[in-house]
């Protein structure tokens, strides 16, 4: 039964196939044609846009590193003075050091505070969907309209915080006003804003550790936080991997959040690397030193990459 | 936990307090804010700053939105906005679809060539080539022209998202492929096997896709900014924090509600297949 309805289909391209074409004719040639013209054009959109868009401006960025251009002439070659540039400018030190304060304070707040809400939510069963959407809510709103939000929280005047700070006796603190607060000022406000993704990622881990592994534990006498440290921890460890990494790759492109709160200060406190590459470019129109950092940042950036790729693959094999 | 030590009165009541402590924590934290610009949206200026832990104004000025909205040209700033998204989002699909389709059923030998290309761009985020990026629309290849200040400098970047083509491709290779050469023997052509098999079995790939490319491209600040300098052609996000500087508090606030409140409204009535999709691609 199966063969006959196949068959009448089959026939004709059996028929074309055997069909003995004369060498070089037209049809025949166009017909082969065609078959290695189909894929051409269906992966000429992805060539296009990731060549012209993605790959020459790669190429062009390490180019660029080493040339000087003002747009209207001719760029000229350089050699490495535009990576001098860099090292001459006493802003390159501070802002890499507050790059890294901002990845190391962003480790230390926004980190385990995903994971323990996480955790806290999953053992507390009732109300998990409006708990999601309540959690999640942060990250749907525009990251510049919660930078300009928390703009007012932060005011040292009539702010939200020093506000509820005075009416307990404290305060008023200068939070984005003072080289001292303001990168941790951004750090939180940076925390409170993506949070939510990573909270759905671990809760989605959580979900996946067999329950059969706890019963086990409880069997064997293990208290919760035992249970917690010796189950689900080793369960979640590739994820927090994993998560750690993208959140490290992450915040070292940090722009938003020193670029509308702070612009850099006070006392070029919050100058991230990457605030240093928009300057360079649209502030000083230095394009060969812009490259030149984004092409250093690209460097350690394409490194942890390359170590994330890894695991997500060791990972997802598992 | 287990269920035996749920049942214990005093774990239960443990377990009772701490539930009404987060959920109060997380309305505080999550739903509070979007409260706060929403308040602050229908205050006077002085009202907010003379009682900012207010929670409903003195005098509720509703009119502040149709004011905010007309002064500030927040209906031009939300087209402009309403247009590269939608660009954006046609783009990346269009790239992911046909790119993964390619690669995945037709496969021709150089394919893995360019899949690879494709995926080695994810070792680059795009920031790091974006200075190159903004020099290549001032003057593009191929055509020689310039699209920077048009939707084109927003839309065409936006398609080079190797993630999408990674993520369409995974969902394409796990179609049988006996439905496709069945197809194929039944006389169907590259365009209509797509069209008739290909996507409707991949609704769920194109829902996640779609809707991580519409949020994305709501939320993008950095390169709308240096791609389309020209105030007028500008989308709310790169125009807030301009008129920020400029104009009158409540009328801001005003502002961001409505930049708010579409990704927001996205969000709750899709919320299901967006923590799904996060869950799923493991990513923001």
């Amino acid at each position: 039964m199966s063969t006959s309805t196949i068959a009448p289909e089959s026939v004709p391209v059996v028929a074309a196939a055997v069909r003995p074409s004369p060498p070089g004719s037209r049809i025949a040639r166009w017909r082969g044609g065609a078959r290695h013209l189909v894929p051409v054009l269906f992966l000429l959109p992805t060539v296009l846009v990731f060549g012209l868009f993605s790959w020459w401006p790669i190429i062009r960025s390490l180019l660029l590193s080493f040339q000087q251009t003002n747009l209207v002439e001719p760029a000229t070659w350089v050699g490495f003075d535009n990576y001098q540039t860099l090292l001459d400018d006493p802003l390159l030190g501070k802002a890499v050091t507050n790059t890294l304060v901002f990845t190391g304070l962003a480790l230390l707040i926004g980190f385990p505070l995903p994971l323990f809400l996480a955790v806290l939510m999953s053992e507390l069963r009732r109300g998990a969907g409006l708990m999601r959407v309540l959690v999640y809510l942060p990250v749907a709103v525009p990251p510049v309209v919660a930078v300009l939000m928390w703009k007012w929280f932060y005011d040292p005047d009539a702010g939200l915080f020093n506000e509820m700070l005075g009416k307990v006796g404290l305060g008023p603190y200068p939070w984005l006003q003072s080289a001292d607060t303001a990168m941790a000022s951004l750090v939180v406000e940076a925390t409170w804003a993506g949070a939510g993704g990573a909270v759905l990622i671990y809760l989605a881990a959580l979900a996946s550790v067999p329950t059969e592994l706890y019963e086990a534990a409880e069997l064997d006498g293990a208290s919760v936080r035992r249970r917690l440290w010796h189950v689900t921890l080793p369960h979640m460890r590739p994820v927090l991997l994993i998560m750690m990494l993208l959140q490290v790759i992450n915040t070292f492109q940090v722009f938003t959040e020193p670029f509308v709160l702070t612009d850099g200060g006070p006392e070029d406190s919050t100058v991230t690397v990457l605030l240093l590459i928009y300057r360079y470019a649209f502030v000083s129109g230095d394009y060969g030193a812009a490259a030149a950092l984004s092409v250093s940042l690209a460097a350690v950036l394409a490194v942890l990459s390359a170590i994330y790729l890894r695991l997500t693959r060791a990972w997802g094999t598992k | 936990m287990s269920e035996a030590e749920r049942r214990r009165p005093i774990t239960r009541f443990g377990l009772g307090t701490t539930q009404l402590l987060l959920i109060a924590a997380l309305i505080i934290e999550g739903a509070g804010p979007i409260y706060w610009v929403f308040k602050g949206s229908i205050s006077s200026t002085q009202d907010s700053l003379r009682h900012p832990l207010a929670l409903w104004p003195e005098e509720a000025h509703w009119s502040n939105i149709s004011t905010a909205w007309t002064s500030l040209d927040l209906g031009r700033y939300l087209t402009n906005t309403v247009v590269l998204v939608g660009g954006s989002w046609f783009v990346q699909l269009f790239v992911a679809v046909t790119g993964a389709y390619a690669l995945s059923v037709l496969r021709p030998f150089y394919g893995r060539y360019v899949y690879a290309a494709v995926l080695a761009t994810l070792f680059l985020p795009g920031t790091v080539s974006m200075v190159s990026l903004y020099l290549t629309i001032q003057d593009l290849p191929l055509t020689g022209g310039s699209i920077a200040n048009t939707p084109m400098a927003v839309w065409l970047p936006a398609g080079a998202h190797a993630f999408n083509v990674l993520l369409m491709k995974q969902f394409f290779d796990g179609i049988p492929k006996e439905l496709l050469e069945a197809a194929r023997l039944d006389g169907a052509g590259p365009w209509r096997i797509l069209t008739r098999i290909v996507l409707p079995m991949s609704r769920p790939i194109l829902a996640v896709v779609s809707l991580l490319a519409v949020m994305n491209a709501w939320k993008d600040f950095l390169w709308p900014m240096i791609a389309i300098t020209d105030t007028e052609k500008q989308p709310l996000a790169v125009a807030l924090p301009r008129l920020a500087d400029t104009s009158n508090q409540s009328l801001l606030i005003a502002g961001m509600l409505i930049a708010i409140i579409p990704p927001v409204v996205v969000f709750l009535v899709f919320q299901r297949q967006i923590v799904r999709g996060i869950a799923f691609t493991g990513l923001k």
